[in-house]
């Protein structure tokens, strides 16, 4: 066993945990933060993507003990001080952007990604970031409306198909 | 996954003394190596990351070769721009977070088939660097998955002369984002080389009879008439070894014509 630590959505965290352990097992099982998901478990699907040091990861697909000393976010990092929804979460909320919602941390924590990156992506761009992001009940056309409208873009001529 | 150590050294030194140990694997930043371990189709003893090499990581231009640290992302390389088809390949490679973790050392050490960074690499005439020698691309690539690396060898850098012109096209095989075919272009004072992804059981490798078409005269009306064998290259569901050898062709005259 190995001791990390790291910060999680700002706050110190330490355990012990096997070399095989992933970061999302680390997540979920050590800390209960159970928002980030696991779809695939094999680097496909992107429902697991959270945040480290401030670049998008797939936490399925990387060790915990590669995480130490890290500053990792995960989706419940992702609201406002105040719990209300953060401008992300609030534009799939409002558009619709999820059906299950199993497919939406993953969708989140890529979009905040993006948009960090790039703060007014084309639909074309969103739709090439969600490369690594599976959704099987949407058909993607709302979470791309909702990251559209979240960057404060007019989505009132993107028609929902 | 079966059970295993993982140390995370700070410098290659300390990596090469880590993985003296002959059940040791390195670990790069683990986008093929940790599917496979979940597979249980690998069962090292100890995993050594080299995520936490500083000295492995980041990119310098001088004198016209672009050197980038064995541990380097792809999302760093993409970000680059100073050898714009290497940059433009490097984004194409999986999706952003793959692109985040997953390192040029570590793509060059798998020398998966279907991998893109070898393609550059061989095209380019590059220059592995390891922890103890510099290897030539011409030697470097062995064929399937197999490369000239000596157990516990650790690719520290690659060296990129600047070509005046290159490109790379691939024909994305959807599921995977790795190349069905690929083909990487580049020319220099010296000649054309092309290098081949994604087609030959045997991995990366050269198209020569192209080379010297491309070198007398560098454009895709140059590569008319000319194709490759269909014999020793893949054959899965994706694509027969025919649709294959087509590939090469067309992704070569594509990549001539978007060549700057």
């Amino acid at each position: 066993m190995t001791k990390v630590t790291m910060t999680i959505n700002g706050k110190s965290v330490s355990g012990e945990v096997e070399g095989r352990t992933l970061l999302s097992s680390f997540l979920r099982e050590d800390l209960h933060l159970t928002g980030t998901h696991i779809g695939c478990d094999t680097s496909q699907c992107g429902a697991c993507v959270v945040h480290v040091d401030g670049k998008p990861v797939k936490s399925c697909t990387m060790f915990a003990a590669e995480a130490d000393g890290a500053d990792v976010a995960t989706i419940e990092g992702q609201a406002n001080e105040d719990g209300s929804l953060n401008v992300i979460q609030a534009a799939f909320q409002e558009h619709h952007g999820l059906q299950c919602g199993f497919c939406t941390p993953g969708m989140v924590m890529s979009a905040a990604a993006l948009l960090k990156d790039n703060p007014k992506p084309s639909e074309a761009e969103v739709r090439e970031y969600l490369e690594g992001n599976i959704c099987r009940c949407t058909g993607y056309h709302n979470i791309v409306k909702a990251i559209m409208a979240a960057s404060g873009q007019d989505v009132s001529a993107i028609a929902a198909e | 996954m079966y059970a295993f150590d993982i140390e995370r050294p700070a410098t290659v030194a300390e990596a090469v003394a880590a993985l003296s140990n002959e059940d040791a694997q390195a670990l790069g930043g683990g986008q093929t190596l940790i599917p496979t371990l979940k597979q249980r189709l690998a069962s090292p003893e100890k995993l050594v990351s080299l995520t936490g090499v500083a000295e492995m990581k980041g990119i310098s231009s001088a004198g016209g070769v672009l050197t980038i640290g064995g541990g380097t992302t792809h999302d760093d390389v993409a970000a680059d721009g100073s050898y714009k088809a290497l940059s433009e390949l490097a984004v194409n490679i999986g999706d952003p977070a793959v692109r985040s973790r997953g390192t040029i050392g570590g793509s060059l050490a798998n020398n998966d088939p279907s991998a893109c960074y070898p393609a550059a690499a061989l095209a380019s005439g590059a220059t592995i660097v390891t922890n103890t020698r510099e290897i030539a691309a011409d030697d470097y690539f062995v064929g399937l998955f197999e490369t000239a690396l000596d157990e516990g060898e650790i690719i520290t850098a690659v060296k990129f002369p600047i070509p005046e012109k290159a490109n790379y096209q691939k024909f994305v095989q959807p599921a995977s984002r790795f190349a069905l075919v690929g083909v990487f272009v580049a020319k220099t004072a010296d000649g054309v080389r092309v290098a081949v992804t994604g087609a030959s059981n045997e991995g990366v490798h050269r198209w020569t009879a192209a080379e010297d078409a491309l070198s007398k005269d560098f454009s895709a009306g140059a590569l008319e008439g000319l194709s490759v064998s269909a014999d020793d290259l893949i054959a899965d569901l994706h694509g027969s070894a025919e649709y294959r050898a087509h590939l090469v062709a067309v992704m070569t005259k594509r990549a001539v014509a978007a060549a700057s």
